[in-house]
């Protein structure tokens, strides 16, 4: 669940992302544009048509019935150019056979698929920003717009998502100064890893240009001199925290099921069915998504901290919080400074 | 609707994923103004929706408040509202039972290259070669156990987010626990103690705490007893072993406290503990054990007994070994040293109960003649020095140099080597191994290569590696591997350049290397890393003699640079853990 696409395509624009300029395309490319529109519009029609006709038949005879007719579903959002749709409906497809309480998954997951449809056939009546995320989440290519921030950016995280013939490569960064954090896409495809790869830890000078909408994506420009290992963990919030700051961003994207957030000071709690990172003062805690079996970097984790606090970042999103790196306590207390302890240590936990 | 709608969030939550919290959030800003609607009514509007979803809008049709029919649409409108409520709604879960925190480990951190260099041993323990040992690059998981032990040796802290695939190894292979367990320290045995796969760490673990429970850190008295009295198995045994390694005495004690009451099977294991400091304090324990109701308590007895200097069993099998054995000063006859006099044996004829008490076992295995097996117990444990007081005076090489009459001298050399191994006694391990540059027809020392290196295993280590240089370079790789494997490591200069030459002239000789992989296997853990640069030589393939096998000469370049590639990196390793500073 939250190592879905959420859309975003792997149409890139061209690197730097300016339309090109010439008149006679520009006029041949609005035209192919419309296209475009007019038939993700038919797909989010069939696909509303497809919704409608589960709910009056009942989720129930959808559970025995098996996802092939989904995949069918999906195969015409593929030819409807609506990429971002074809993948929610494969997720769709596959949640009657995810466990115990899949109606109440499904049901959540049919209403944010209607209203994604609903807000692509009335996109005329929607606020900029909100419209530039939603044909984000159809699958519509975005370009980078606006200045470009030149900041020192963190490099947070760096995995791969497997997705077919296509591996698409996430490094989400935070910066410094302007305290955004972005997310930058690539892609390697037949079977090939992504080209560009940066360290997880560092901190690189570098100018971003940031992706319309809430989808937080963003284009790398020129670097300036060599990533440097980052003096610090990233400083992050509580778990009660990264929680309001899920509900804030839902405003904005209410699809939205990766919320990056850093976890300060969260220690984690083994278990057989479902760890936790909870916050030692409170007693709140946030359940790490998924089986502990199909994430083997927990280990990891819980080695890193010994029972100690240490600093996680990763996604947050409805199912519980997926680590990704985390950081070992600072030794900002020069009180109990260990002899021989080293400097923090970064670990990967994907 | 409009996305942007701010969801509601009521005092409390939904019942999701997350379970609920016992109060909202006093900082939440995100309520509207007025009375927020009530969490129960939300929640039961869901389940509401979730059941005529579930049914279906035909079979559960409703009804707005005018009459109108709510369709499918309506329904998905209704969800779309719940689902981003539900969401933005999200409340910590109650955190459950903390771990204890992991005692601090005040081993410095491994240098940077270092823990690289074990994180990709570790990565590669998985992954294994195709095709097994071919090709030229190091087997890396060989070198895992060596790195261990020379990290342990410096004294370095493992990297926790290491302990991981550390403890995943360990588990996998017996071979490297005890280097692991060390390495991970109590960090290791901390996150052993949440993950059941890895429950084998913490077998010490109690004993370990009851041996530093006490005042000052040092043993408490009482823990111990109570772990032995109501431990596990393992535990019991695991503590017995400490104990004994600590004060051999108070070991014995505690294992004669409950000893009658222990099972027959517990009791062989407990008394195999007592093998580490064995001690003439420890006779009259094993004196009474030789009374035990198991047979194999009593062979165990007996074996350790047997091991001891002077003891009162030492004397009895003395007694009954020495009148087996006569010394025949006759000259010429049948006596196969027609110069001098040879040595004449008369086995026992029975196998009396004071014989079985003194744990010889009765029934020889199928093919072994019953007095001939009764001999050779006897004489295996008896103190060698008897021999040399029985037959004049003769030092140990000249008693095993005398000839043996009736074919009996395998039997009583066999049994020899055994008494050797057990009394550890150097002097005789030298007569009984011979000269190493004897040939196969001179019958002085024993031909078996088990029983040569467990009599080599007897001597000092310099002595070992010339042994076993000097018997290579007369003998070839053929019987060597056995005794390579007791031989210290890194290999001495001289055993090396014995092996490695040895290893040439099989290649001058035309054989296939893997006729010599295990040797191959370990001269590339054992060697002197420093020998790397002068076998360089080896590792170009020659021109193909006419009577050589076909290709061999292409594998035998591969095995050589396999051969110095692994040694360059153990040098590295070794480099790496040298490493001083950050």
């Amino acid at each position: 669940m939250l190592l879905s696409h959420e859309g975003e395509s792997a149409r890139t624009t061209d690197p730097v992302g300016r339309a090109p300029a010439v008149p006679a395309d520009a006029e041949a490319a609005r035209k192919r544009a419309e296209r475009r529109a007019a038939r993700i519009t038919d797909g989010a029609r069939e696909l509303e048509e497809r919704l409608a006709d589960l709910l009056r038949s009942g989720l129930a005879a959808a559970g025995q019935s098996g996802g092939d007719h989904w995949e069918e579903t999906a195969a015409r959002m593929v030819d409807s150019q609506a990429p971002g749709l074809a993948a929610r409906v494969r997720e769709l497809g596959a949640l009657p056979s995810s466990g115990p309480g899949w109606p109440v998954r499904m049901l959540e997951e049919c209403g944010l698929l209607h209203l994604l449809n609903t807000a692509w056939l009335h996109r005329d009546r929607l606020p900029e920003p909100l419209l530039a995320t939603v044909r984000t989440r159809v699958g519509l290519p975005s370009a980078p717009v606006g200045p470009a921030v030149r900041d020192r950016w963190q490099v947070l995280a760096q995995y791969d998502v497997p997705d077919g013939k296509i591996v698409t490569r996430r490094v989400w960064l935070h910066g410094a100064g302007s305290g955004r954090t972005v997310v930058l896409l690539s892609y390697g495809s037949g079977g090939r890893a992504p080209e560009r790869s940066l360290p997880v830890g560092a901190v690189l000078e570098a100018e971003l240009t940031p992706h319309p909408g809430a989808g937080r994506r963003a284009e790398l420009g020129p670097v300036f001199g060599a990533p440097e290992p980052a003096p610090a963990p990233p400083v992050g919030v509580s778990p009660a925290e990264a929680l309001a700051g899920y509900g804030r961003a839902l405003g904005e994207d209410p699809w939205s099921q990766r919320q990056p957030v850093v976890l300060e000071a969260v220690i984690p709690i083994p278990s057989a069915g479902r760890w936790q990172l909870a916050d030692e003062g409170t007693g709140a805690a946030l359940p790490i998504a998924g089986d502990p079996r199909s994430r083997p970097g927990l280990w990891r984790l819980g080695a890193l901290s010994g029972g100690s606090p240490v600093t996680v970042f990763g996604e947050l999103g409805p199912r519980g919080f997926a680590p990704l790196t985390a950081w070992s306590a600072g030794e900002d207390d020069g009180a109990d400074r260990r002899e021989g302890a080293g400097p923090v240590e970064t670990v990967v936990l994907t | 609707m409009s996305a942007t709608n701010s969801p509601t969030s009521g005092p409390g939550c939904p019942d999701h994923d997350h379970p609920r919290a016992t109060a909202p959030d006093p900082t939440d800003a995100r309520h509207p103004a007025g009375p927020p609607p009530r969490t129960e009514q939300w929640t039961e509007q869901w389940n509401e929706l979730v059941t005529r979803a579930l049914l279906g809008t035909d079979r559960r049709p409703a009804h707005a408040r005018d009459g109108t029919p709510w369709g499918p649409t309506v329904l998905l409108d209704a969800a779309a509202v719940h689902a981003v409520r539900r969401r933005a709604g999200l409340c910590p879960a109650t955190a459950g039972t903390l771990p204890d925190r992991a005692p601090e480990d005040p081993r410095p951190p491994l240098p940077p290259a270092a823990h690289r260099r074990l994180a990709q041993l570790l990565a590669d323990r998985t992954g294994g070669s195709p095709g097994g040992r071919r090709g030229t690059a190091p087997d890396l998981t060989e070198l895992i156990p060596q790195w261990l032990a020379a990290a342990n040796r410096h004294g370095y802290r493992a990297p926790a987010a290491l302990l991981p695939p550390l403890l995943d190894a360990a588990r996998a292979r017996t071979d490297l626990r005890p280097h692991a367990l060390v390495f991970a320290g109590p960090r290791g045995r901390w996150l052993a103690g949440q993950n059941p796969d890895w429950r084998f760490a913490l077998r010490d673990g109690a004993p370990q705490a009851a041996l530093r429970g006490g005042p000052g850190g040092g043993a408490d008295p009482d823990a111990v007893h109570a772990l032995w009295e109501e431990g596990l198995f393992t535990e019991r045994i695991a503590l017995l072993s400490a104990v004994r390694l600590r004060d051999p005495d108070a070991a014995r004690d505690l294992l004669a406290g409950t000893w009658s009451t222990e099972r027959a099977e517990d009791r062989l294991m407990f008394l195999d503990t007592l093998r580490a400091k064995l001690s003439g304090a420890d006779e009259d324990f094993l004196e009474e054990a030789l009374g035990d109701r198991s047979r194999n308590v009593r062979a165990t007895a007996a074996e350790l007994l047997s091991t001891l200097p002077d003891t009162a069993f030492g004397r009895r099998m003395a007694a009954r070994a020495v009148s087996c054995v006569g010394l025949d000063r006759r000259c010429g006859g049948l006596s196969p040293n027609p110069g001098g006099p040879s040595l004449v044996i008369e086995a026992p004829y029975e196998c009396d109960a004071a014989m079985q008490r003194d744990g010889v076992v009765a029934v020889p295995p199928t093919g072994k003649g019953e007095r001939s097996w009764w001999f050779g117990q006897l004489v295996e444990s008896t103190p060698l020095a008897i021999w040399s007081a029985k037959l004049g005076g003769r030092t140990a090489r000249e008693v095993v140099g005398l000839p043996v009459a009736d074919d009996w001298a395998a039997d009583l050399h066999a049994a020899w080597c055994r008494a050797a191994v057990r009394q550890r006694d150097q002097e005789w391990a030298r007569a009984l191994l011979g000269v190493p540059t004897a040939p196969p027809s001179d019958t002085t020392g024993t031909d078996s290569p088990a029983e040569r290196s467990k009599l080599l295993a007897t001597l000092p280590r310099e002595e070992r590696a010339s042994w076993a240089a000097e018997f290579i370079a007369s003998h070839g790789l053929s019987e060597a591997f056995q005794l390579l494997g007791v031989c210290a490591v890194p290999w001495a200069a001289p055993l090396g350049r014995a092996v490695v030459d040895a290893l040439d002239i099989a290649r001058e000789a035309g054989s296939y290397p893997w006729s010599f992989s295990g040797v191959m296997g370990l001269a590339e853990r054992c060697l002197d890393p420093g020998e790397a640069d002068r076998l360089e030589v080896l590792t170009t393939t020659e021109d193909e003699r006419e009577d050589a096998s076909p290709g061999a000469g292409g594998y035998w370049s591969e095995a050589f640079q396999r051969l110095v590639s692994t040694l360059r990196l153990r040098a590295a390793m070794e480099a790496e853990l040298e490493a001083t500073g950050p």
